[in-house]
């Protein structure tokens, strides 16, 4: 159990919860979080969004149940984190390049923080459904932001060359990233988002079919080539 | 002096709660998280002779106390897992189950007889996955096909044999009789319920396959009264199997037939939940003097 700091909500719908936690963690990575015993039956996965010594913060949007019921706990209160899963990013290249929609840019802040750590020079596209959050955030490691409410984050990508792409969102835009940089760009990973039952590799619910073939999301990903996943 | 102790099958089961088949994969995940021969039994990842791709869409739903799966039996096959097979026996000392599915007889029996090849200590037959497209569960809704498939199976397998059986059927008494009467040694029961989920924002089923199976607290009243049904009409053990969430409900399958049960869905509450649900068992026989043996099939 890990006890929350914090939790607000920074746009419609969208809510930051800081909570203590000191553990090594990779950007790309999440928690199966839980704040219920039986019902709802899920964990939710959460990409983690940051992280402080010894605080981390997850950002996540109200969707169903599960969030909702997060949405309603208070600093002070406590929450069960079951991770760190997943493989994370590999941080790569000198000239980096990330696109985010919706939460989805989430887990691209920390991924920010620890490219910039490795001296790398960042582009952020960022798409907001109705309002902008996290910006400023990023304005700390990135060297260029830009971003688009209401529209397609994807429409105003520049083509330019980069040394990896990093794209996390829904999949249409995902795949519309892909198009757009998969020429520019010499690597591209997605973060791939799927509902999940255990969180650990053993139900095969989050399962996608993948170019090499089967693969799990909760434990092979959430990080995948972009090639990988868009073959067909 | 254990309390917990049960038999099954010709085995003494430390404790009766055994991971449910599909929900546990091939124990290498969740031994990472707890000692799993701590265990009374594990139920591996469902096999089948040919590997097999799963289902394609969603694959797994959230309902109201528990879920909808349409995993569809996505597993490498017979011949991957016998070859693997040494570094799983490693894993676990506890008492290994193999559950083996199929799409026609024929392929039933060459699974059996290849996991002859190798040392498991239960083999349970799935005739009841309603997730797959051909065969499953077809085999598990007539008592002629459930009796041809068992008995099949039985004639070539040098293993004990469970027959897991669907609940998806108008009379389990009629179905467990045939087993019994093919020559099966237990019985697993219930698989999941046919079920449904619809997303109104499409205006489609949920699923490719449209219906799946529901599984959770949901179906446990479901899954009691069928064990009873089960027992009532047969005198081989009966693995029981349908929601079982808290050290209770495991009293309350043993008391209305079954020597032993399996657990599944809960064990997605968090990876420990089947060793806190074995502690809450401990506990109740022992402040209650309790010796579990004592209470099966007492109603």
């Amino acid at each position: 159990m890990a006890l929350i700091l914090e939790n607000k909500p920074i746009a419609s719908n969208v809510f930051q919860m800081r909570v203590a936690a000191n553990q090594q963690v990779k950007a790309g990575q999440f928690y199966m979080l839980r704040a219920w015993e039986n019902i709802p039956t899920f964990s939710r996965p959460i990409s983690i969004c940051d992280q402080n010594g010894e605080e981390m913060t997850f950002v996540y949007e109200v969707k169903g149940k599960g969030t909702e019921i997060f949405s309603t706990l208070q600093a002070g209160d406590e929450i069960e984190l079951m991770g760190p899963r997943g493989n994370g990013f590999v941080l790569k290249g000198q000239k980096c390049v990330l696109v985010g929609g919706g939460v989805g840019i989430a887990p691209l802040l920390l991924l920010a923080k620890r490219l910039r750590e490795q001296g790398a020079q960042i582009t952020a596209y960022l798409g907001f459904r109705s309002e902008e959050y996290l910006k400023e955030d990023f304005a700390r490691y990135c060297h260029r932001i830009i971003t688009d409410v209401g529209g397609k984050i994807t429409d105003v990508i520049e083509t330019e060359s980069f040394d990896c792409a990093y794209i996390c969102g829904p999949e249409v835009m995902m795949q519309a990233a892909w198009d757009k940089l998969k020429h520019s760009a010499e690597q591209v990973v997605v973060s791939v988002e799927r509902r999940m039952a255990c969180g650990v590799g053993v139900c095969l619910g989050c399962n996608i079919k993948t170019r090499q073939g089967n693969k799990k999301v909760c434990s092979d990903g959430p990080i995948f080539a972009a090639e990988d996943v868009f073959y067909e | 002096m254990n309390r917990l102790g049960v038999d099954f099958l010709g085995f003494s089961l430390k404790n009766p709660i055994a991971a449910a088949s599909g929900t546990f994969g091939f124990g290498k995940e969740y031994a990472e998280f707890y000692d799993i021969n701590q265990l009374g039994a594990v139920c591996l990842k469902g096999l089948t002779l040919h590997k097999k791709a799963g289902n394609d869409g969603v694959r797994i739903w959230e309902c109201t106390g528990g879920m909808l799966n349409s995993i569809g039996l996505e597993n490498p096959g017979v011949k991957a897992f016998i070859e693997e097979y040494e570094e799983t026996q490693a894993r676990i000392q506890t008492v290994k189950i193999v559950n083996l599915g199929g799409d026609s007889l024929e392929e039933y029996v060459e699974g059996a007889r290849l996991l002859n090849q190798i040392d498991i200590d239960i083999l349970e037959l799935n005739i009841s996955c309603p997730n797959v497209k051909s065969g499953g569960m077809l085999f598990g809704v007539s008592e002629d096909s459930a009796y041809q498939v068992t008995r099949a199976v039985k004639d070539i397998t040098r293993f004990p044999l469970m027959v897991k059986l669907s609940p998806n059927v108008a009379d389990i008494a009629v179905i467990a009789a045939a087993c019994e009467e093919a020559g099966a040694d237990g019985l697993s029961l219930i698989n999941t319920v046919q079920g449904m989920a619809i997303d109104i924002q499409n205006r489609r089923a949920v699923f490719d396959n449209v219906y799946a199976g529901l599984s959770g607290a949901a179906i446990k009243p479901i899954a009691l009264r069928m064990v009873h049904q089960a027992a009532k009409a047969v005198n081989i053990p009966i693995m029981g199997i349908g929601g079982i969430y808290s050290g209770r409900d495991v009293l309350e399958f043993l008391m209305v037939g079954a020597s032993c049960v399996q657990i599944g869905t809960a064990g997605f509450i968090r990876p420990t939940k089947l060793m806190e649900i074995l502690a809450e068992l401990k506990a109740y026989c022992e402040e209650n003097d309790l010796f579990l043996k004592e209470i099966i099939n007492i109603i």
